[in-house]
């Protein structure tokens, strides 16, 4: 397990612009983004729609490609890093592959790495547990919840055993109950896998929960209002929403989203 | 019985339109026979002569019911009278040319989706080449193949794949293109090779595309065998069955190659989208 105090930065970025030109002229989508992640951290995006937070995270991912400024990941380019497969990405839908059973859907990202078929085996089996679908390897997406399935589609971004893991609203889709039960699974799986995970999200109790830095943002143009480091210890039960520490930073997120707002 | 009835009411309704035309239509001809036969033109009289005719201008259902199975099951099948044996040369080279048609068409699809070149300028063209009418190509397609000693089954073939390549282009293009964009960056993110994400991705989630095409184009693939057996006087297929039938009048044999062709795109058909409905329900893409 790495230790988490010691700065070691993952994922640095230095003034990071990006401009998208449309029909009605260029939209700044991000505007001199400066932001540190540290390994093993747990840092959420949060804001409203249209502040950048899922653009930042595909530019970390090099699924956008930044206009000006300075982004690394584990010291290389995104798209080396990329390259290098340095991070697994779990989408906002599960995108499960409907024709591959859960089992087969894991197994797709380790097919096109090259992975041998015993260790996909061995692999497919262990994420399986870490996301708790031991025995529904077997079974077709369809049959499955939606909780279930994006489980199954983070355990797909665990298979490769990427140190980097990039969520983009993963359980937006969800009901609450569920997404309660999902936030627990997760600070679990990143307690026992020491995963730094970059989150973006737009519930200010799952960023409070989740996160050990929270990253408020504001829209247009796309840009990072407040960066909030959580008090709260790495060991999180569900009641600690109720704590007073809990509330208080909270409040905060939701006064610095507020002050996002009144920019306009 | 919910399902056959209105089936069975509207083949109702289209038999006695049909009796009702092949009386009006064949009466001038049942007028003048029995004027020559110096038999007065009683009303019953004439309209069993309209039901009887030899070469009428529109045959009765029965008459074509009987020509059917006269064609059929009183012929042995390798009789050049049997329309079982024309049928079978017509569907060999269509299943040729539907094959044809189909590599053609995916191979063209893959490449239009995978090269900008190709996907600016292939297209119009295969567009033109369906706007050329296929009675226009088929006797210069027959015609210069024979030339080069290339007759039989291929020039044949050649002309239904020019059919049933277009259905299949179109819908393979769409199908490949269907990934929408998270599938695409998903497999980005895992830096997967154009051809990883074809094999993967592209073609699976074209699969529904490609059996609604596939269902087009064995239809048409047996019209284009069917108009590719007109010219050059072809002696075999259903095709050469219409054409003697029209040179020599026989109005029965005409509507009966018709409707075994009929019969014949129907079965086609049919098998399609059965084959489809095994594979979408394996893939899990049937709901």
């Amino acid at each position: 397990m790495t230790n988490a105090n010691a700065a070691d930065p993952v994922i640095e970025a230095r003034g990071i612009d990006l401009t998208f030109p449309t029909a009605d002229g260029p939209v700044h989508a991000l505007k001199g983004v400066d932001l540190t992640i540290n390994r093993g951290d747990f840092v959420s995006f949060i804001g409203p729609s249209g502040c950048g937070k899922t653009t930042l995270l595909r530019t970390i991912a090099a699924l956008e490609t930044p206009t000006g400024g300075a982004l690394s990941v584990n010291g290389m380019t995104p798209d080396a890093a990329r390259r290098a497969r340095a991070y697994g990405y779990v989408f906002q839908a599960p995108g499960l592959y409907p024709w591959r059973t859960i089992a087969k859907n894991i197994s797709l990202p380790l097919e096109i790495m090259g992975f041998s078929k015993p260790d996909r085996a061995e692999r497919i089996a262990r994420v399986l547990d870490l996301v708790d679908l031991k025995g529904f390897g077997g079974k077709y997406p369809w049959q499955l919840s939606g909780g279930m399935q994006q489980r199954a589609s983070i355990a797909r971004a665990l298979s490769f055993d990427a140190d980097i893991l990039l969520m983009d609203e993963p359980f937006g889709a969800l009901d609450e109950i569920v997404r309660d039960r999902l936030n627990e699974a997760l600070l679990e799986l990143w307690a026992r896998t020491g995963k730094t995970i970059a989150f973006v999200t737009h519930s200010i109790p799952e960023a409070v929960y989740l996160s050990t830095r929270i990253v408020v943002m504001s829209p247009r143009p796309g840009r990072i209002t407040d960066i909030i480091d959580s008090p709260l210890p790495r060991h999180r039960p569900l009641e600690i929403r109720d704590s007073p520490e809990f509330l208080a930073i909270a409040h905060r997120v939701r006064e610095g989203l507020r002050a996002g707002h009144a920019y306009e | 019985m919910t399902r056959v009835l209105p089936v069975l009411t509207v083949l109702a309704a289209i038999v006695v339109v049909w009796y009702l035309a092949a009386v009006g239509l064949n009466m001038n001809w049942a007028r003048q026979q029995l004027e020559r036969d110096g038999v007065t033109a009683t009303m019953p009289a004439l309209i069993g002569n309209t039901m009887a005719q030899e070469r009428p201008v529109l045959p009765a259902p029965h008459q074509v019911a009987a020509g059917l199975w006269e064609g059929i099951a009183g012929q042995k099948i390798t009789s050049k009278r049997s329309l079982v044996w024309h049928a079978w040369v017509t569907l060999s080279a269509t299943l040729a040319g539907f094959a044809i048609g189909t590599l053609a068409g995916g191979l063209l699809a893959v490449g239009i989706v995978h090269n900008r070149a190709m996907d600016q300028s292939v297209m119009p063209w295969a567009v033109a080449s369906q706007t050329v009418p296929i009675l226009a190509i088929a006797p210069m397609v027959i015609v210069v193949l024979a030339s080069a000693g290339v007759t039989g089954l291929l020039p044949k073939a050649i002309i239904s794949a020019w059919l049933s390549f277009f259905p299949v282009l179109v819908g393979m293009v769409k199908g490949l293109r269907s990934p929408d964009a998270m599938q695409l960056d998903q497999m980005r993110s895992w830096n997967a090779s154009a051809a990883q994400v074809f094999w993967r991705l592209r073609l699976p989630s074209a699969m529904p595309y490609l059996f609604a095409s596939l269902k087009v184009a064995i239809a048409a693939s047996l019209v284009g065998t069917i108009v590719g057996e007109l010219p050059a006087g072809a002696t075999a297929g259903l095709g050469a069955r219409l054409l003697s039938g029209s040179y020599y009048g026989q109005t029965v044999q005409i509507w009966s190659a018709l409707f075994t062709a009929a019969a014949l795109a129907a079965l086609l058909v049919l098998i399609v989208g059965w084959i489809e409905r095994i594979t979408l329900r394996r893939m899990g893409l049937d709901r």
